[in-house]
């Protein structure tokens, strides 16, 4: 057991912190808002190598661990990176997974840099595919259809929506062609899907993190009575209970990273245990860091509401907290 | 970084289920839950016969050396199996005190003793009325030639009635600022003078209060410098407030999977709705969570590290999971979930019905939840003192 990141893995960290700090700063993040996607972050993401980390060397990736991939994933989360880096990766490593030449082409183009593949999370219905992350501004979509996985193309059958986390989001129409990239390989779909779980965890426990500590500084500095607001318990517990839990989710969204190498057998519940807990925990955390501020959090101008927004919308294009435990228990049935 | 379980805990972890499969008979268990009184002598002198009184204390000293994660695989099996480890610990933390801050006369004695298992301590700290202000304890200690005179109350002294000693904090100086007027006090319970009330808890429990009407005790009794009691019971209770509560959440769960393994109405197996799977799933989540905050914690200790409100975080977190998920599941046990453990219709063994009463000493004992909240809020946030 060691719970201390590697002198490698600190670098990596502290590589990609300087990275969202320049480029994903709080007026960045705004001023992406309104198509929720910053095209100059998005080439500085590519520059570093985000994508080539996630995909195994064989593949002419970097093969970064998913532990690694989780830290990455915990700092995009912290600066509310407004670029779909965790579909991507994931669709990489789907497109790795799959074999078959076709898949093998497409992930090429990706990595040189000439194809923009997101993934659909939501398996298609009805010809159409809901909530795209990255929809309006990848090229095409990984998804699953029945038990193919396909790759949808997105220009000309998408159109944007908006919503609550001011995400790149596209239903997409599916057109009467697409690609096939692999039959039968629902469970190397539900795989993606559990990846993009454990680092959507990372992300969010990075969000919620810092979405603390917006409200504790507030809480320092803010008077009333006389006092700090930070000295009344009942503004102090609240943000007490939440650091616990951020630190119980962040604890676990790095297990549930590390099981990938180093406990394959509980992969498949930890994925969605952590997502789950991540997720309320994240929810919590910036609720009460916006409802610390008063009246300030309601409004547009603070920060804060940038994290609470996103808490909320990055878990929920997939599923709530109570459906991904619900799942991790039946999988723990599953394999006792 | 890894996750991987410590060699050596898991060795241990091995060990401590054999013991307990000889040692904790299900009369014994049926023994305890019927007195209320979780102590018991044979499990104790077995205990120490194993040399785990203080398995953590260095060789020379007479334990055996184990490391904080072996320490925590040692609790954990003891927790989940719902072993009397209340007198134990008591008297890990009276012989603790005694190593620290007793005289050369004191320690062969009382440390000898106390790893032996011959002799088990009591906490004789709170009071009625005190509660979370330890330092505000009223009863008195009076110097009389070499004795002490003690007069008061204390309350929750857990196994008075079963025990050989009571580690006693008492005032000495009421000028004093209230931290600096207190001195410990090892005082033998059959001492004419003291008093022991049972006090029966919710989780059916037994704790006492004791009172002390003009014991007397000799000078050689004392812990410690006159007025430095509060450093000598900080010491000691730093081991008690590190604790989370793992073991019977992990021990609730189990028994739920056997219950939700049984058929419905329907005749499908209770586990596969939707409804069971959320609220096992969330306790998974929540027992995970405990495991990961205690292991780091026990890391910090074996790394040297000091944890600083890590301790805190994994007594909150624990604590609270397990009042919350105990509830739950009473509520998914349906109207027989209030049916108490022996009632051969009770679901899930009454474990559920048990833990929710349970459960509420867990968020009191050891420094309760605002306590903890506080400590994390000052220490690990750096919000101003709130209160």
């Amino acid at each position: 057991m060691d719970f201390d990141p590697t002198e490698d893995q600190s670098q990596l960290i502290a590589a990609f912190d300087a990275l969202y700090a320049k480029w994903s700063t709080p007026e960045l993040v705004r001023s992406a808002e309104p198509v929720g996607f910053d095209p100059e972050l998005w080439d500085q993401l590519a520059r570093i190598g985000a994508l080539e980390m996630a995909v195994p060397e064989e593949f002419g990736g970097a093969g970064a661990s998913f532990l690694d991939l989780e830290l990455v994933a915990e700092h995009h989360g912290r600066w509310l990176a407004p670029a779909p880096m965790i579909e991507s990766q994931i669709a990489a490593r789907l497109l790795a997974r799959l074999k078959g030449s076709t898949a093998a082409e497409m992930l090429d183009s990706m990595l040189a840099g000439n194809r923009f593949v997101t993934m659909a999370l939501q398996p298609a219905r009805d010809r159409s595919l809901k909530l795209v992350p990255g929809g309006t501004v990848a090229d095409c979509a990984l998804a699953l259809d029945e038990d193919r996985v396909v790759a949808v193309p997105l220009t000309g059958t998408r159109h944007a929506v908006e919503n609550l986390g001011s995400l790149a989001l596209a239903d997409v129409r599916i057109p009467e062609s697409t690609l096939t990239l692999a039959d039968g390989a629902s469970a190397a779909f539900e795989r993606a899907i559990d990846e993009w779980m454990t680092l959507t965890a990372g992300a969010l426990v990075g969000l919620a993190r810092r979405a603390l500590e917006i409200g504790v500084e507030y809480a320092k500095e803010r008077e009333a009575f006389g006092v700090p607001i930070g000295s009344f318990q009942a503004v102090a517990h609240p943000l007490a209970n939440s650091a616990t839990a951020i630190e119980g989710a962040f604890l676990l969204a790095r297990k549930a990273a590390w099981s990938v190498e180093g406990q394959p057998e509980r992969f498949s519940q930890l994925a969605p245990l952590s997502f789950a807990f991540a997720t309320e925990t994240a929810r919590e955390a910036s609720y009460r860091s916006l409802h610390v501020h008063g009246g300030y959090g309601f409004m547009m101008e603070y920060d804060i509401q940038l994290y609470f927004r996103r808490a909320k919308a990055w878990a929920a294009i997939l599923m709530e907290p109570r459906r991904a435990y619900a799942l991790a228990a039946a999988r723990r049935r599953a394999a006792s | 970084m890894n996750f991987d379980p410590d060699e050596g805990g898991e060795l241990l972890r091995q060990e401590v289920r054999a013991f307990l499969d000889a040692v904790l008979t299900a009369d014994l268990k049926e023994k305890l839950r019927r007195t209320g009184t979780h102590h018991d002598e044979g499990f104790q002198h077995a205990l120490a016969s194993r040399g785990w009184m203080a398995p953590g204390w260095p060789a020379e000293l007479g334990g055996q050396g184990r490391d904080p994660m072996e320490l925590l695989a040692f609790n954990e099996e003891l927790e989940v199996a719902g072993a009397p480890m209340y007198g134990p610990q008591t008297t890990l933390i009276a012989a603790n005190v005694v190593a620290r801050f007793g005289t050369e006369e004191q320690k062969p004695d009382i440390i000898e003793r106390s790893l032996r298992g011959a002799v088990t301590f009591v906490l004789g700290i709170s009071e009625p009325g005190g509660g979370s202000d330890v330092a505000a304890a009223k009863t008195r200690a009076e110097k009389d030639g070499d004795q002490w005179v003690i007069n008061g109350a204390k309350m929750f002294t857990t196994n008075a009635h079963v025990g050989d000693y009571v580690l006693l904090l008492a005032r000495t100086d009421v000028d004093k600022p209230k931290h600096r007027g207190l001195t410990m006090f090892v005082v033998p319970l059959d001492n004419p003078g003291i008093e022991i009330q049972p006090v029966v808890t919710l989780s059916g429990e037994r704790t006492n209060l004791t009172f002390y009407n003009d014991v007397r005790i000799p000078d050689s009794l004392r812990i410690g410098d006159v007025n430095d009691g509060w450093r000598v019971m900080t010491v000691g209770l730093a081991v008690e407030r590190s604790g989370a509560f793992g073991g019977e959440s992990v021990r609730l769960l189990s028994r739920i999977d056997r219950w939700a393994e049984g058929l419905d109405d329907e005749g499908r197996a209770r586990a596969e709705s939707l409804d069971v799977q959320e609220r096992i799933g969330r306790a998974v989540a929540e027992n995970e969570v405990i495991q990961l905050l205690s292991w780091r914690n026990a890391w910090l200790h074996a790394q040297d590290r000091l944890p600083g409100v890590e301790g805190s975080m994994a007594k909150l977190f624990s604590s609270e999971a397990i009042t919350r998920q105990s509830a739950d599941f009473v509520d998914m046990l349906g109207p027989d979930g209030i049916r108490r453990q022996g009632d051969t219709d009770a679901p899930a063994e009454g474990e559920a019905e048990w833990a929710f009463r349970y459960a509420l000493g867990t968020t009191t004992y050891g420094g309760t939840s605002e306590i903890q909240r506080s400590i994390i809020a000052e220490h690990g946030l750096g919000l101003p003192r709130s209160r």
